[in-house]
């Protein structure tokens, strides 16, 4: 394997900026790599055919002597989630089979003003509905560690994309762990900033009030880079947030190097102990803490009570708002048409969506118009959206005693392929420790702690942070993976599978 | 056509039943951009007549990704149309998604509001043709978005029924909408149709005053769904409503309510029942026919909209809007009665005709207020009438100050102005315009009139005899002749001069 | 144990323009009466001094300046249709009116 591919993306950007290297090798050396594993990975759903001639142009820009961002000639892989002009966005559904979107979501625009080359679209969950990303209509994604695993999901395309060194850098999309929950299960990092920190426009919409776009790596540093490059104030979203944000690569980068986590104070929740973590997953936690402890950190037992209503909480937010967003797939200005001869336009409607849709998305969309119909509204929807201000709640008490908040990123590791696909209840709790995350609009990353005892797969660990303090999810992220890359030797991805033949 | 409707006549309906009525006006706000996107707004003048699809920003078409964001502009229009309402303006408003599948509407759902609009509880000071008023209770005032525009192709023209496909335009789809909703109007009695109309009337002079929409109803500008219930004299419970939809034009309020009122009348004096239900104003025959009942399957499933936030006005910009407002109507027309030095007759010819904003606007464009009053009460009014149309929907005021100021000038007689305001009506341009290419203006080169008036005298030598003998009154004769020859553009004071000038020779 | 019956999914279907087959509604009953018990919860906590939450993080008065801008050309609104007849988008009968 190359050394190319191996490499971060702020290595081969600082090899970039001194020219000891070109954008077009780069991305070069990570289209090969997709096609010599991607027929087992199935990361993307589509390659882009214009990367190298993108590459060229900021190779040509940059001996032009033209002062370009830092990431600028880095290949960068796109949740298909993510609108883009130059090729077909998807979110993972049959309905919009071939969609060309006219405009670019704000992110992928930021990146491409930034100089990242776009290499493809990832695979997903048909519109990020899924944990695993087997409900996607392309077929699921397989993880890298093994391939007859899931990858996470609904995010499973761009974390097995980086973890399968196909793409340094990958945008998701987290609307209850979309990010967090594929690292934990890859070996990657994956970010869910503060609601708001990153424009939304774009981003085919799940669940409004959730959703939320981030950065996927393989390292800390990574992540915060591309967050620099995504993040800040989009007019063209409302909820987008005006704040001036500091850099977090800088955050990163004084994470890595200084001695963070002395006084630190780290929040355990009580309540989260009871959720039955696989033995192997609960286990890497305790040593990350050891870990932490170790260098001057202090860990503090902090109470949630509300998190055990979370989930619930998150299964009616998240249908409710879905059924309304995904009305706009009627076959009447894009995507898919089923033609019903001599039916009415309801008729061709109701047929187009029956058919272009998934058994999870009809699920949600059916559970979601039952929590909004008059007469159930009060007792679901605005209930949940009641739990949401108790979770807020429990969030500030906990952060008045605490900097950052810490949990498994997941209950298990990656399980196998058609193991929960027929238990939605089942599959709906792999989301349980990072759900409260979105609903409350905080900051999570997830970072790789380390491999199960018991199967030997990837585990990660969750920080959560206060609204809008995500540069201290990279300086304490940066810091737990400095100590745990030094104790390992390595990175944790030296350790999977090589693939491409050498399985 | 369905089989014949029974109406009770008029006065009977009236004896027997009271009517309840109730109005939802929707307002299309004039903004250079739509409510949530900032595509060029249809409603906005220099927008009209845009080819399909030409005025859509991805929102408005519910492209995957796009999202809403709320024009201020709309907000302010939307406070200041609640204020001149009296209504409330609410600390904090919201947004809500009323959800429900239509090809019309890009995202299939609208976003309006519901539980928490801007404005609320107000009231408006209605004046009836015999000078009295009557007040009209708001419920509410809430913005929300317009759908797109269908044409239904195939079967009966442009009905939905029988069509067999249609064609969708998103132009409209965002535009500014501020929803009126009235209170139920209790007591209107034998005057209710009046009310109705009076009612339209009034909130197009507001919007027109607060110059917040284009407020043109055969356009849209202005829509009006008339809710008419009846119940039986004596009776507590309100009867059940209908809705008649989207009524163009402020007479066809008027007819629709007194039509929905008979109507109904006819089949609770039956014993029958009236079926809650939307209906439709039929222009051509008068009449209504039942639209939508509604179902179980209006649930609309609201909920507050993710995508936007609450609307808190400060109290300084509401304390500023209202110090902006301009008068009140009533107020209005008490000073411009005054300033116009109007009889009372005169100046409830104006009202009562719903062109008052007309004759002001022509006033302001340089008019003398007589003259504003003669055309837009007479010739304007009589075209309109012939055509089945709203006078405003004809011409400009700035296009009749135009035309009178070419009577002023001597460049039109009275006779040829109206023949010219013809010519603007069937969309020939400008005044100037319809004179220059009918040629029209009056001859006022007396060279032109001498060799018309020789002509005559040679054909009528007797006349000129008299005229020497004193005998002035057998001038018209010639006159008449002359202006004939002239085609009724030259100036019968002047001919008459000129005929004086060449008998005293 | 809730109120989710045959009828109900399929009236929600209907609701959500999803044609569900026989097979599909009784699916669909099941896994909703599952789901819907777990998540009927909620209201366990929801008590009526709790205010409800409906925006992660409080803004408001977000407004955009009435200038225009974002538009479409015709073919990129046109560029994705199913069907179109000249510059608008072609639907077949529709039965029930607009609302
Ligand atoms: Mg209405
Ligand atoms: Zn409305």
């Amino acid at each position: 394997m190359s050394d190319i591919i191996r490499s971060s993306a702020a290595e081969l950007a600082a090899r970039l900026a001194d020219r000891s290297i070109s954008s077009v090798e780069v991305t070069q050396a990570h289209l090969d790599r997709i096609a010599a594993v991607d027929g087992d990975v199935h990361a993307f759903l589509h390659v882009s055919e214009h990367a190298l001639e993108v590459a060229g142009e900021i190779d040509a820009r940059r001996a032009a002597g033209e002062e370009l961002g830092e990431l600028a000639g880095v290949p960068l892989a796109i949740k298909d989630v993510l609108v883009t002009t130059d090729m077909p966005s998807t979110s993972g559904s049959k309905i919009l089979e071939g969609f060309m979107s006219p405009y670019d979501a704000t992110v992928v625009a930021r990146a491409r003003a930034a100089g990242l080359v776009p290499l493809g679209k990832t695979n997903m969950d048909e519109f990020a509905m899924g944990s695993s990303t087997e409900h996607s209509a392309y077929g699921p994604t397989r993880n890298p560690w093994d391939l007859d695993r899931i990858p996470g999901g609904s995010g499973g395309g761009s974390a097995a994309a980086v973890a399968a060194f196909e793409a340094p850098l990958a945008l998701g999309s987290d609307t209850g762990g979309s990010i967090r929950q594929p690292a934990h299960v890859t070996g990657t990092v994956g970010v869910k900033p503060t609601y708001g920190g990153v424009s939304r426009y774009g981003s085919i919409a799940l669940a409004s009030s959730l959703d939320q776009v981030g950065p996927v790596s393989r390292t800390v540093l990574d992540s915060a880079l591309l967050h620099d490059v995504i993040g800040g104030h989009d007019p063209h979203d409302s909820t987008s947030l005006a704040d001036q944000w500091p850099s977090f690569a800088a955050a990163a980068r004084e994470g890595a190097r200084g001695d963070v986590l002395r006084g630190l104070k780290v929040g355990v929740i009580r309540e989260l102990a009871d959720v039955g973590f696989q033995p192997g997953v609960s286990a890497s936690f305790r040593a990350s803490l050891a870990a932490m402890e170790a260098q001057g950190a202090e860990i503090v037992e902090i109470s949630a009570p509300h998190f055990e209503y979370g989930v619930a909480a998150y299964y009616l937010i998240l249908p409710a708002e879905a059924s309304s967003n995904l009305a706009k797939f009627d076959s009447v200005r894009f995507g898919l048409r089923v033609d019903v001869p001599g039916g009415t336009v309801e008729d061709v409607m109701s047929a187009t969506r029956e058919a272009g849709f998934g058994d999870e998305v009809k699920r949600r969309i059916i559970l979601g118009t039952y929590a909004l119909s008059a007469g159930y509204y009060d007792a679901y929807y605005g209930s949940a959206q009641k739990v949401r201000t108790l979770i807020q709640r429990d969030f500030d008490e906990a952060f008045a005693q605490v900097d950052v908040i810490a949990t498994p990123s997941a209950p298990t590791t990656a399980f196998r392929l058609g193991e929960q696909i027929d238990d939605p209840l089942q599959m709906y709790l792999n989301d349980v420790t990072t759900i409260p995350v979105n609903l409350a609009g905080v900051p999570g990353i997830s970072i790789p702690s380390g491999l199960s005892d018991d199967d030997g797969l990837p585990v990660g660990i969750q920080f959560i942070a206060p609204a809008r303090q995500d540069a201290q999810l990279y300086r304490v992220g940066a810091a737990l993976e400095s100590l745990l890359v030094d104790s390992w030797g390595g990175p944790l991805l030296d350790r999977a599978p090589i693939l491409g033949g050498a399985r | 056509m369905a089989a014949k409707v029974a109406l009770m006549d008029f006065d009977k309906a009236l004896e027997l039943f009271e009517p309840v009525l109730g109005f939802e006006v929707h307002v299309e706000l004039n903004t250079r951009t739509k409510m949530f996107s900032p595509a060029a707004n249809p409603a906005h003048p220099d927008n009209h007549g845009a080819a399909p699809n030409t005025l859509v920003a991805p929102v408005d078409m519910g492209l995957p990704g796009a999202l809403p964001v709320v024009n201020e502009t709309a907000i302010r229009s939307s406070i200041s149309l609640g204020l001149a309402l009296g209504c409330s303006i609410a600390p904090s408003s919201r947004f809500a998604r009323k959800n429900y599948f239509y090809p019309d509407l890009g995202k299939n759902y609208q976003i309006s509001q519901y539980d928490e609009p801007i404005a609320f509880e107000g009231a408006v000071e209605v004046e009836l043709s015999d000078g009295t008023t009557v007040t009209v209770d708001i419920e509410r005032a809430h913005m929300e978005e317009d759908a797109g525009k269908l044409t239904h192709m195939g079967g009966a023209a442009g009905r939905i029924q029988g069509a067999e496909f249609s064609l969708v335009d998103y132009n409209r789809a965002g535009v500014p909408l501020v929803e009126i909703v009235t209170k139920p109007i209790f007591g209107a009695e034998h005057r209710a149709p009046e009310i109705a109309k009076a009612y339209v009337r009034t909130i197009r002079d507001i919007v027109i005053g607060l110059g917040i929409s284009e407020a043109r109803l055969e356009r849209g500008n202005l829509r009006c769904d008339a809710n008419v219930s009846l119940r039986p004299r004596g009776q507590e419970k309100l009867g059940t409503r209908t809705e008649t939809k989207n009524v163009n034009s402020m007479r066809s309020v008027e007819r629709a309510v007194r039509y929905e009122i008979q109507r109904q009348a006819a089949i609770l004096a039956e014993g029958g029942t009236i079926t809650q239900e939307t209906r439709h104003w039929h222009e051509d025959t008068g009449t209504t026919s039942p639209g939508r009942p509604k179902s179980d399957a209006d649930d609309y499933r609201y909920f507050p909209e993710p995508d936007l936030l609450p609307v808190a006005p400060s109290p300084q910009l509401i304390d500023e809007l209202r110090a902006a407002l301009p008068e009140p109507p009533a107020a209005r027309r008490r000073r411009l009665q005054g300033e116009w030095g109007f009889t009372d007759l005169e100046f409830q010819d104006v009202v009562n005709g719903g062109l008052l904003a007309e004759v002001d606007a022509t006033v302001a464009a340089g008019a003398s207020p007589a003259s504003a009053r003669k055309w837009w009460t007479g010739e304007i009014t009589r075209v309109a009438n012939a055509r089945g149309a709203e006078p405003q929907a004809l011409v400009s005021p700035a296009d009749v100050a135009a035309l009178q100021k070419l009577v002023d000038a001597g460049t039109l007689t009275d006779k040829l102005a109206r023949q010219v305001l013809e010519g603007v009506i069937d969309g020939e341009g400008s005044p100037q315009k319809v004179v220059d290419a009918r040629g029209l203006a009056v001859v006022s080169d007396d060279g032109a009139l001498i060799a018309a008036i020789d002509d005559a005298l040679a054909a009528q030598p007797d006349v000129l005899a008299k005229i020497k003998d004193g005998k002035v009154q057998a001038a018209g004769a010639v006159i008449g002749a002359v202006m004939k020859a002239m085609k009724g553009q030259a100036d019968a004071a002047r001919v008459r001069e000129l005929i004086l000038e060449r008998a005293a020779q | 144990m809730s109120e989710i019956t045959p009828d109900l999914v399929r009236h929600l279907g209907v609701l959500a323009r999803i044609q569900l087959n026989d097979e599909e509604v009784e699916r669909l009953t099941g896994q909703l009466d599952a789901i819907v018990d777990n998540i009927a919860k909620v209201s366990e906590v929801a008590t009526p001094d709790v205010p409800a939450t409906s925006h992660p993080i409080a803004l408001e008065n977000v407004f955009r300046e009435d200038v225009p801008g974002d538009m479409l050309t015709l073919d990129q609104v046109l560029q994705n249709a199913p069907e179109r007849a000249d510059d608008r988008f072609r639907v077949t009968a529709i039965l029930g009116e607009e609302q």
